[in-house]
């Protein structure tokens, strides 16, 4: 299965990027998990947390407040403008 | 030793010094534009995400913004003045100031008020002199920009977008600070920030420099929404990145001016030296004609 391209972004860093199983974030309309091949989307993100599964199983947090979530093609962008590995 | 000498090598002294100062700094701040030009790059990222994504929506929603909607008339226009707090750094505020003034007269010749945002205690202290009055200052932290001062900024020069002009409010905002170019060239740009032109060319955003096409999104909950929750984190991103060229210019502009003054103490050393020399020389010389010219008197006396 193809595998997401995601990265965390804040304003002053990457905060990580790499290829992941799903990720799972919470938009100001409820959390949203988001698979390989999911239609183009931007939302805007409540604070919160945002998991990320890696292809092995893995998981990583990451605390996103302020910001939006851009998928397109496989590609998802965590915007931020404080963002932090949990 | 004569007189003349001794303050001939005061001046070597204090030339010397001034140049172990000078040269000090210099190497302070060519290590630091190394740093804020890596801020400058870590940034990126996030800049980039976010014009992509504002302009994603402005090209496939045809939803008006009241910050990207031209006023009718402008009354008022704001400028964004980005300093530095401390000085040594050869023309770089003194540039950035005078775009400013010119931005402000052609402002007014077209019969609109300027009101001044400062960053930078440099563009503070310029306006106290001179006593005009500005909006709002922040000083303080420029060589080391935090997200939250442009955070601040951000909100204030929104709050004062969209407060009515009747209110004080402004219709306009510019930006004038320095670019980055590179260690030899800082560039004042000055641009308008508000209200944003929405440019529908793409193919011209795309980092990657290859024509793209952006996907039908999905909005969530709403083209409107994501909008008005894009924009002010897009204007946000900017005044950031603004801070932070105009941080690695100063560096750069300090490295620059320090240089120079290195070099300068050099030359003045040499000259001084050169000086030196020569009054010692003439004192060996007055005290060779003062021996001889005894010598002789001496010996027509016996």
């Amino acid at each position: 299965m193809a595998a997401l391209n995601v990265s965390v972004v804040s304003a002053d860093q990457e905060v990580w990027s790499g290829e992941a199983a799903m990720v799972v974030a919470r938009t100001v309309e409820g959390e949203i998990g988001i698979l390989p091949g999911h239609e183009p989307m931007l939302a805007i993100l409540a604070g919160g947390e945002v998991r990320v599964t890696l292809p092995g199983g893995e998981k990583i947090t990451a605390n996103a407040e302020d910001g939006f979530l851009s998928v397109q093609s496989d590609a998802v962008q965590v915007v931020a403008s404080r963002a932090a590995l949990a | 030793m004569g007189a003349q000498l001794r303050v001939y090598r005061q001046k070597i002294k204090s030339a010397q010094t001034t140049k172990k100062i000078t040269r000090a700094m210099e190497l302070i701040s060519a290590s630091r534009i190394q740093k804020a030009q890596a801020r400058v790059a870590a940034s990126t990222p996030y800049s980039d995400a976010i014009t992509r994504a504002v302009s994603a929506v402005a090209s496939y929603s045809n939803v008006s913004h009241v910050l990207t909607t031209e006023p009718e008339r402008v009354d008022r226009a704001a400028i964004v003045i980005f300093t530095s707090d401390r000085g040594l750094a050869g023309a770089f505020n003194s540039q950035v100031l005078r775009e400013s003034e010119e931005l402000a007269e052609l402002l007014r010749s077209q019969g609109k008020e300027v009101v001044y945002f400062l960053i930078g205690r440099k563009s503070v202290g310029y306006f106290s002199f001179r006593r005009r009055d500005y909006e709002r200052s922040w000083i303080g932290g420029t060589d080391n920009p935090e997200f939250e001062t442009a955070k601040e900024v951000a909100d204030a020069v929104l709050e004062a977008f969209l407060r009515d002009s009747a209110d004080g409010g402004v219709d306009e905002i510019h930006i004038v600070y320095n670019r980055f170019v590179s260690r030899i060239t800082q560039v004042p740009v000055v641009t308008r920030l508000l209200p944003l032109e929405v440019v529908e060319a793409e193919e011209e955003v795309a980092p990657s420099g290859k024509a793209e096409v952006f996907p039908l999104y999905e909005f969530e909950p709403d083209a409107e929404t994501v909008l008005d929750g894009l924009l002010p984190v897009y204007i946000e991103s900017r005044i950031f990145n603004a801070m932070l060229q105009s941080a690695a210019a100063k560096h750069a502009a300090t490295q620059k001016a320090m240089k120079s003054a290195t070099d300068n103490a050099d030359k003045l050393i040499t000259d001084y030296t050169r000086l030196a020399n020569e009054a010692r020389q003439s004192e060996i010389t007055q005290q060779i004609a003062e021996i001889v010219g005894g010598a002789d008197a001496l010996s027509s006396s016996k």
